[in-house]
């Protein structure tokens, strides 16, 4: 009796194990399920180079390609700020901070990753924007550039913590060998230091990339929403997540359109899933 | 439980080998253990002694690598084939070389295990635990404190507080790895006290480093060697006549 | 004269030294003073619109006067939802990887499925939630739908670090229990979790934070608009405090900032307090740690 309780607990828990493999699964099933249903009506091809995104015109176009530069000219602008200071403010943590500061920081930067996005999208869009606007003389202050700023910021608690991690796992051996050959702390730190240290901060910009292009409420409040081919930075622009959260409320179940952004949802998954690979294997490298 | 005549064969080891991968610990060991006496198991660091207590309460399952060939018999029975692990471990209990209570209440050390097979009755375990910490020599020691944390005993007083804690289970088989190698004199002679307190009841495996303790205590000695069993005999034998020219060496002190 | 052109080059090392140690701190600074200058905002024209009234009344007249009761009450289910599955799976899940897992492919593939959980986008969980639960399992727009989301996203969270707090156990309490006779699953219960309990709080507890504040992932799955009453069921819509700020700052024309500073001030304060919590059975544990 007694042994077939444990055997039950055990199954159980090796079945939760897999879990995980399980909900991955899933998600991509889901999604494929209605997401590919689309491909019946529409070819793979105008859907991802289409450079229209208009769901209600008649016949509707559902072109993501202005919606996937979107995303990416967000993404590249958030990154451009995030990683170097996220990058910079990792090594003062690291390695130059003393302890009081270095705590204060880490408070910091905890307490940044903990604000909600749609409070960081609500303080941009009532701080941000009228100040992008009025900066560089806009019509309006929800830009990618406003939205790439936002994000930088959400993206920077990951990009430290893991690239803090990662400088501080560089044996100490190293760092005193360089020293003792009479370089300066700081030569240490980039000629030494960063490069042991480059596969964990590889993997800290992926998954700082992964975090931005999986944003979606900050950047829907900040970014203006026109679904239109960029140009500029200075301008709106819609991406692909705030795209699925502005018009999955109006659609109908079974219509073209929720098909569409499901299609829209298997590409952000695909995106996502590939980053993350990238930067597991950085990881994973870094440890053997 | 079956009974074996006192001075009958408790354990029977045969053809035992142990592997850690491809690198055998203990090769084609073939011996066995009295009911009640105490085997004093001396030999150099890697010579298999640990690996072999290990085999015997079927802890090194938890290690994947390692491999069992031959077998041991408790009472008669295969401990690999016709046990189950948990029966074993009940059985053949083990105190390791650091002492290792558990982050809880000294009572509730003691009365983990007779809780875990099911004694739920609080008098029951009160005397359960009475009656270990006394043969453990700890009852005077500890019986006023019995609620606080066993982190807090010396190591001494953890080290009796491990051997109490495998009496509670009621086992046969006490193995010992090394019980005293943290341990200072003082608390060294009390366990040993204990360990031969414990004779009339149990059966015991002392592992040690030190031969002095293994002759303080031990009725047989078995000497092992690089994963070979090289004697086994009458501790005054070993002491005094070894038929093995290493093992004179070893007691008299001139490897190892 | 190569001396002093020595000095000179030595001397420019040590410029140079401080001239970057400068800029990273700069940078440093510029990372931390957004989040001083986000909560000195909040609070400062949050802090007048909260009082008694705010916390525990219904909103009236299109959500811009009343208070914001059901989306606090909201929340607080969907949290409560998240917690009781996602606590049992995640746990179990770490007790396998940590206690029963082999060092193989599979293993291999289930660390790599928790890392890309974790990257999931939040809308994507949402569109997932809204695809599996609400339309396939016909649970419909309900606290039950959002709280099964919620929960599979901070899935990864609790597995993490319920993992670390399992491992952290030292191998010799195992070791003794086991050698006690005690099978594998009692030696878990008993000696392993009781000790891990401190660092899965820990982490359950962030996890939960994040998905209090999440918004994308309850927009099609739980969220109402407006519904001045609260759920009766785990079947029922309910509203939450994420998405009611959302509503109240790009929805509703004409609505008061103190309300909408009030409710990003509450929703901010919920989740600090969770993360407060989490950071203080930390420290304990840290502190009272015995071995």
């Amino acid at each position: 009796m007694r042994r077939l309780k444990e055997l039950i607990i055990e199954k159980t828990i090796l079945l939760n194990g897999f879990a995980c493999i399980f909900f991955v699964v899933l998600i991509f099933f889901f999604l494929a399920k209605d997401g590919l249903a689309l491909f019946r009506t529409i070819s793979i091809r105008d859907f991802l180079f289409g450079q229209l995104w208009n769901p209600i015109a008649e016949p509707p176009q559902f072109g993501i390609l202005p919606l996937f530069l979107g995303s990416f000219l967000v993404t590249l602008g958030a990154t451009a700020i995030s990683v170097p200071l996220g990058m910079a403010c990792a090594i003062f943590i690291g390695e130059i901070a003393p302890r009081w500061m270095r705590e204060l920081l880490k408070a910091g930067v905890e307490l940044l990753a903990a604000i909600p996005s749609i409070v960081i999208g609500f303080v941009g869009m009532t701080m941000l924007g009228p100040m992008v606007k009025n900066i560089f003389h806009l019509p309006t202050g929800l830009t990618a550039l406003t939205g790439s700023f936002a994000l930088a910021f959400m993206a920077i608690p990951t990009i430290v913590s893991i690239m803090e991690d990662a400088i501080s796992s560089v044996p100490r051996s190293y760092k005193e060998g360089s020293l003792a050959l009479g370089a300066t702390h700081w030569q240490t730190i980039y000629r030494v230091i960063i490069p042991a240290a480059s596969s964990g901060i590889v993997a800290a910009i992926m998954l700082g990339i992964g975090r931005v292009i999986g944003e979606t409420m900050a950047v829907m409040m900040l970014t203006g929403n026109a679904s239109v081919m960029p140009r500029t930075i200075l301008e709106p622009v819609r991406t692909m997540t705030a795209t699925i959260a502005a018009e999955m409320g109006e659609t109908v179940h079974g219509s073209e359109h929720y098909f569409a952004l499901f299609a829209l949802g298997l590409v952000l998954f695909a995106i996502t899933f590939i980053i993350n690979l990238i930067a597991d294997a950085a990881l994973h490298r870094k440890r053997k | 439980m079956v009974e074996v005549p006192l001075g009958k064969d408790k354990i029977v080891v045969r053809d035992l080998s142990i592997y850690y991968g491809n690198v055998a610990a203990l090769k084609n060991v073939s011996f066995s253990v009295k009911d009640r006496e105490i085997l004093g198991v001396i030999g150099p660091a890697n010579s298999g002694k640990t690996s072999f207590l290990r085999a015997m309460n079927r802890l090194n399952d938890l290690d994947l690598s390692s491999r069992v060939t031959g077998s041991i018999l408790l009472n008669g029975k295969d401990v690999n084939r016709e046990m189950d692990a948990e029966e074993v471990r009940k059985k053949v209990t083990m105190v390791f070389a650091l002492p290792l209570p558990l982050p809880m209440s000294i009572f509730d050390n003691i009365a983990y295990g007779p809780r875990r097979h099911g004694t739920r009755d609080k008098k029951r375990l009160e005397e359960i635990v009475e009656k270990s910490l006394k043969a453990a020599f700890l009852w005077e020691e500890v019986k006023d404190r019995l609620s606080s944390s066993a982190m807090k005993l010396s190591g001494g007083q953890q080290q009796r507080l491990c051997i109490a804690r495998t009496l509670a289970v009621d086992p046969e088989v006490i193995l010992y790895d090394e019980p005293c190698s943290g341990l200072d004199p003082i608390s060294t002679a009390k366990v040993e006290e204990a360990m031969f307190e414990l004779k009339a009841r149990y059966t015991q495996i002392l592992v040690t480093n030190n031969v002095k303790q293994a002759a303080r205590v031990g009725d047989r000695i078995a000497f092992f060697l690089m994963g070979e069993l090289v004697e086994i005999d009458e501790a005054d034998k070993i002491f005094t006549a070894p038929r093995d020219k290493r093992t004179g060496d070893y007691i008299t002190g001139r490897f190892g | 004269m190569s001396l002093l052109m020595k000095l000179h080059f030595k001397m420019s090392q040590h410029t140079k030294q401080r001239i970057a140690f400068t800029i990273l701190g700069l940078a440093s600074a510029i990372v931390i003073v957004p989040v001083i200058v986000i909560f000195a905002i909040l609070i400062q024209k949050g802090l007048p619109a909260i009082n008694c009234q705010f916390l525990t009344a219904m909103p009236r007249m299109g959500m811009r006067a009343g208070g914001i009761f059901p989306a606090i009450m909201g929340t607080l289910y969907l949290v409560a939802g998240t917690i009781v599955v996602a606590l049992p799976l995640g746990v179990l899940a770490a007790i396998y990887l940590v206690e029963y897992a082999r060092q193989n492919f599979l293993t291999r593939m289930i660390e790599v499925a928790i890392v890309n959980l974790a990257g999931v986008p939040s809308v994507v969980y949402g569109l997932f939630g809204l695809g599996l639960f609400v339309i396939f399992l016909k649970l419909g727009v309900s606290i039950a739908a959002g709280s099964l989301t919620l929960a599979i996203m901070i899935l990864p969270v609790i597995i993490t670090s319920s993992k670390e707090a399992l491992s952290s156990v030292p191998h010799s309490f195992r070791e003794a229990s086991l050698a006690l006779g005690v099978s594998k699953w009692q030696t878990i219960r008993c000696v392993v979790l009781p000790n891990a309990l401190p660092g899965i709080l820990t982490g359950t507890i962030l996890g939960i934070s994040r998905a209090a504040g999440e918004t994308a992932p309850i927009l099609f799955t739980v969220a109402a608009f407006y519904l001045p009453r609260l759920p009766k069921s785990v079947f029922d819509q309910c509203m939450a405090l994420p998405y009611h700020l959302y509503v109240l700052s790009t929805q509703v024309p004409n609505v008061k900032p103190a309300l909408q500073y009030g409710t990003a001030l509450v929703l901010v304060g919920m989740v600090f307090l969770l993360n407060f919590v989490a950071i203080v059975i930390r420290a304990r544990i840290r502190s009272r740690k015995q071995w």
